[in-house]
């Protein structure tokens, strides 16, 4: 069951260029891989839902990119401030399956790595942008990494089962691979648990509430093309071909202009989320 | 005084923890058609406040009529039905088929739809004509003279007043300096609308009396005291429920507390207080001068 609670901060670590914040878990359920938090963040109106990465004993832990005000606040944290904390939210990876693989894009490997110990020894490819957001792997040891140019999308055996969390383009390029692949989604978010409308996604041809009936979304052939309008109009408005773009989740995420990322990250799909 | 959620703020049979923690559950506005609501990117945050561009989302009249209010039935807790439509017989049609509720909030004033409805009063006098159910007049702050609005749809048969409903507003993406909304505009709401929202309720109330719903940035029960000495019976939470689904529970300690420091024995004793001549310390100020 979701709780609210004021949860005092442990520790914050660099990870890369991300950082891992750790929180004290009080009563808080850690619930299952995939499910998302929102976190108060410090003088902010809105929480950011952010997915969690690790529940080590006594402990949250969520990875950050800080990509905007919101999860600039929770980067600057320190051990022993206190912030609100929400859930867990969502509904997370489904975890019966026979050949599962991890794959991970940029700040989308957040869930990862709890996922990981949820589905021991299951291999994972990791893909970044740059090498010192590889550093990030080093939360999933074994972790097979790749850097952009070269995209996650090639080290996919399709005959996995796939759990993956990543950009939107990264998503998609996976579910045409894999069309029965588990895929994290992440949308703005202001509330988390269906109170206000904000994160909807086409499933089915209708729009639905993705921290409703997401973030983990099965088969890609239930989202609508048009999940994101915004990144379907920078590919149109690009010389690029739209499927070009979509084997290239990092760069893309790298194009994007800071408050959209903000309010993207984490969500759904793993973290961040409402602006 | 009665504490509810503002329309398209809470989902009961989501959350219906949330909602029984409420005096009354009013359901996001139902139109005679389904409706998807606009394209995302559907919301925005600013300083201070929130802007939405859901586009009045629901399931359309028939739906929310066999399945839905069955279902918030089952909650056992008064429900108030928002209605919407684009002309005086969508609105009045979807109050005939509604009885035993608490109370229909007639929304006329969603800044997020481009056939906005026209001429409060018409919907209000076809509305009173269909049922005899409490009807309730959801006013937007942005009309240059609410009172006048107040005035005619409280002569047009209006038991209550909503105040208020979201303003518009836009934001854009520090960057690349395009709109975050799809729509390019929405709703702005939290708390840099209570200001607004006060002087509109303060207003309504002195041009028709007529019990209100005060709503607009409430965020803490100092903020719901407020908008009762305005002229507020009743308050609804908005954004507050977004960051804070225990804000209910909050609010009301907050609201006792805020009580006791106002001098009164509990929060409906300050009811319409600011209006009340020579009260407000300027005023004092200027006579001892």
């Amino acid at each position: 069951m979701p709780r609210r609670e004021r949860r005092s901060v442990a520790a914050v670590e660099a990870v890369g260029p991300y950082t891992l914040l750790r929180l004290a878990r009080g009563g808080l359920d850690p619930g299952v891989p995939g499910q998302f938090f929102m976190l108060e963040a410090p003088g902010r109106l809105l929480p950011r839902a952010l997915s969690l990465c690790l529940a080590p004993p006594g402990e949250l832990a969520f990875l950050i990119d800080a990509v905007g005000p919101g999860t600039q606040a929770l980067c600057e944290l320190t051990a022993g401030e206190e912030i609100h904390v929400f859930g867990p939210l969502g509904n997370g990876y489904r975890l019966d399956v026979d050949r599962p693989l991890l794959v991970g894009g940029g700040i989308g490997i957040a869930p990862l790595p709890y996922l990981a110990e949820a589905l021991p020894g299951a291999p994972a490819v990791l893909g970044f942008r740059t090498a010192a957001h590889a550093e990030a792997a080093a939360l999933l040891p074994g972790a097979e990494v790749c850097i952009d140019p070269t995209f996650v999308t090639e080290l996919i055996d399709t005959g996995c089962d796939v759990l993956a969390c990543g950009p939107e383009p990264m998503l998609r390029a996976v579910a045409a691979l894999c069309p029965d692949a588990q895929l994290a989604w992440e949308a703005p978010m202001a509330c988390g648990y269906g109170a206000c409308y904000g994160c909807v996604v086409e499933i089915g041809g209708e729009l639905k509430r993705l921290c409703v009936e997401g973030p983990v979304l099965v088969p890609l052939r239930q989202v609508h093309a048009g999940l994101s309008p915004a990144i379907t109009r920078r590919a149109a408005a690009s010389s690029v071909a739209p499927v070009a773009l979509a084997t290239s989740a990092p760069c893309v995420l790298a194009s994007l202009g800071a408050r959209d990322r903000e309010t993207r990250q984490h969500s759904p799909k793993g973290h961040g989320a409402a602006a | 005084m009665r504490l509810l959620n503002a329309s398209g703020c809470l989902d009961a049979l989501v959350a219906p923890d949330v909602a029984r923690r409420l005096d009354g559950f009013v359901t996001k506005t139902i139109t005679p058609l389904p409706r998807e609501g606009n394209a995302p990117v559907r919301i925005a945050e600013t300083a201070h406040g929130m802007l939405n561009a859901i586009g009045l989302a629901n399931p359309g009249r028939a739906r929310f009529l066999d399945d839905h209010l069955p279902r918030l039935r089952e909650l056992d807790l008064p429900l108030w039905i928002s209605v919407g439509g684009f002309c005086a017989a969508d609105y009045a049609d979807t109050c005939e088929a509604l009885d035993d509720v608490a109370a229909i909030e007639l929304n006329l004033s969603c800044p997020n739809v481009d056939e906005a409805a026209d001429g409060a009063a018409e919907i209000v006098a076809a509305c009173r004509a269909a049922t005899a159910l409490p009807l309730y007049a959801k006013l937007s702050a942005a009309h240059p003279d609410v009172a006048a609005v107040a005035r005619a749809v409280a002569d047009a048969g209006a038991d209550g007043l909503s105040l208020v409903n979201t303003l518009r507003g836009a934001a854009l993406d520090p960057r690349t300096l395009r709109p975050v909304l799809a729509r390019t505009t929405g709703g702005l709401s939290g708390p840099s609308l209570k200001p607004v929202a006060l002087a509109a309720v303060h207003a309504c109330y002195a041009a028709t009396g007529l019990p209100i719903v005060g709503m607009g940035g409430v965020t803490t029960g100092q903020d719901v005291l407020e908008l009762i000495a305005c002229g507020a019976r009743d308050v609804a939470l908005g954004t507050v429920l977004f960051s804070d689904p225990d804000a209910p529970d909050r609010i009301r300690a907050e609201l006792a507390a805020a009580a006791r420091r106002a001098g009164v024995a509990g929060p409906d004793d300050v009811y319409a207080r600011a209006h009340e001549p020579g009260k407000s310390p300027h005023t004092r100020r200027k006579v001892t001068a």
